[in-house]
């Protein structure tokens, strides 16, 4: 009678994630998200669970989103961040948190800048680990929480036509994106400057277009990342300034117009409000940017207890 | 191999519905302020065949009806081998001051139960919360919790179990049988 839920034991990307985990997850938020409407707006399923949230890396509304999710499950939350902790004191990552899971912590989601820093942790403790972000490598949340807003907008995801736009080689949101949408059935194009696609993108099984306009037509939802604004401050920069960038690959009102069809458009925050969207469109009507957010929270509630029922209790 | 019994045909089970919305009726006509509210997952289907039944007997009167998920309430999430899916909960109204009859179809140990009324008192403080079983397997409640209105009782015996099968597109009839459970 064992039958496990979740093929996994952690969610270190979605690589690890079938189609049939992802229905899972999606069915289990809609049941959470119900939940998010009462006048209260908490189970007590994880209350005896502790979850430590890990950020080495700064972020605002991945953690918040997280923090929230927990609580709404009535787990008890450690929060940590690296500006405040002893890793500024040379700490490795093994013994930071086996230093933290010996005061009895059950569950570990963690935000690292080292692509795999989730997948080492995996090996070295027991205990499940949720990847919050791990350098340019995985987004897993954002990608579900993506693909259920979608989802839930367009009835499915068989079939859709989902355009990624910005910067793909530098993108954790891409890269989770990509692998979610297929393993939905979903098509998937990316589209931005011929420095910020990388070359072995063919490999995926995504179609590349340099052409904005030409993709915008093609697709039935836009998904707009973010400028990583920080990446033009070094040695290489990736494109001439970012009004060029707005002139290229920015979302306006005037290139959906052109269009002449209604499609989605998404953004996984932080927004610079013109350069790759415009304000106008941001809070337009095509936007569920917001949707977004609030499905963050359901989506994360249905991972998190999915994954704590294979916690096993003392 | 397991052993059978019928413990209601689909003749005498149309009967006892009958008989349960009969005391429905009785109890709570003409249903003002009364929400009937199923347990997820297969207290809904006694639960359709209740509301089926009422509207032939008051083909007049809207019944206000729901269903509610225990899952997220439950006491053995992490405790056992058995993982908990989450159904859909749906209450059409605010519980405030209304009297709810909550309906599933076997009630055993009484922890389903419990976990339902739960998440019921989530949605508001009702006047009053009634149980209505199909089945009540006496002498093994582990909570404090009897109902008020009974389709059928059976005694309860270590390895049997009741299986309520409704009409569908996999099975011919409906009927409730008493079963030996398999062991191993």
């Amino acid at each position: 009678m064992a039958e496990k839920l979740l093929s996994t034991k952690h969610l270190l990307g979605i690589k690890d994630l079938s189609a049939k985990d992802i229905q899972l997850i999606f069915d289990h938020a809609d049941e959470f998200k119900e939940v998010l409407q009462r006048p209260i707006k908490r189970v007590p399923s994880l209350r005896d669970v502790t979850v430590a949230n890990l950020f080495f890396e700064n972020s605002t509304r991945t953690r918040l989103s997280f923090e929230l999710a927990q609580k709404r499950l009535s787990a008890d939350v450690v929060n940590f961040s690296a500006a405040t902790s002893s890793v500024k004191k040379g700490e490795t990552l093994v013994d930071t948190v086996n230093n933290i899971l010996a005061m009895k912590v059950d569950m570990v989601v963690m935000r690292h800048a080292s692509p795999g820093a989730a997948i080492f942790l995996s090996q070295h403790i027991d205990v499940p680990i949720i990847n919050a972000g791990d350098g340019t490598h995985e987004h897993p949340t954002q990608a579900l929480l993506d693909a259920y807003s979608i989802r839930e907008k367009l009835g499915n995801l068989k079939g859709k036509k989902v355009l990624i736009v910005g910067d793909i080689t530098h993108s954790r949101v891409a890269l989770s994106n990509i692998d979610c949408l297929q393993k939905m059935g979903a098509k998937v194009m990316v589209c931005g400057p011929s420095t910020m696609i990388p070359k072995h993108i063919h490999s995926l099984g995504v179609e590349v277009e340099y052409n904005f306009d030409k993709a915008l037509a093609w697709c039935d939802v836009a998904n707009m990342l973010r400028i990583q604004l920080e990446r033009q401050d070094g040695d290489v920069r990736l494109f001439p300034s970012l009004r060029e960038y707005h002139l290229q690959y920015g979302l306006t009102a005037e290139r959906l117009a052109k269009i002449n069809k209604k499609i989605v458009v998404m953004h996984p925050g932080p927004i610079n409000r013109g350069v790759e969207i415009s304000s106008e469109v941001a809070d337009g009507d095509y936007s569920i940017i917001l949707d977004q957010v609030e499905n963050g929270v359901a989506v994360r509630m249905a991972v998190i207890y999915l994954l704590a029922q294979g916690i096993q209790r003392n | 191999m397991s052993k059978k019994r019928v413990l209601l045909d689909e003749g005498l089970l149309g009967v006892v519905i009958k008989r349960l919305c009969l005391q429905l009726s009785e109890n709570y006509y003409p249903f003002e302020n009364t929400v009937l509210i199923g347990l997820q997952p297969r207290g809904i289907s006694l639960l359709t065949a209740i509301i089926d039944e009422l509207k032939n007997i008051h083909p007049n009167i809207q019944i206000v009806h729901g269903c509610v998920d225990p899952t997220f309430y439950r006491d053995d999430f992490r405790r056992g081998d058995k993982q908990l899916v989450a159904h859909t909960t749906k209450i059409p109204v605010h519980l405030d001051g209304k009297k709810v009859v909550l309906i599933d179809d076997v009630l055993f140990t009484g922890r389903t139960i419990r976990a339902g009324i739960e998440a019921l008192l989530e949605y508001g403080r009702p006047e009053k919360i009634d149980l209505l079983v199909l089945i009540n397997r006496k002498f093994s409640r582990e909570l404090p919790i009897e109902p008020l209105m009974i389709g059928k009782s059976v005694d309860h015996y270590d390895g049997q179990k009741v299986r309520v099968v409704w009409k569908s597109e996999k099975e011919k009839e409906s009927q409730v049988l008493l079963q030996q459970e398999n062991n191993g």
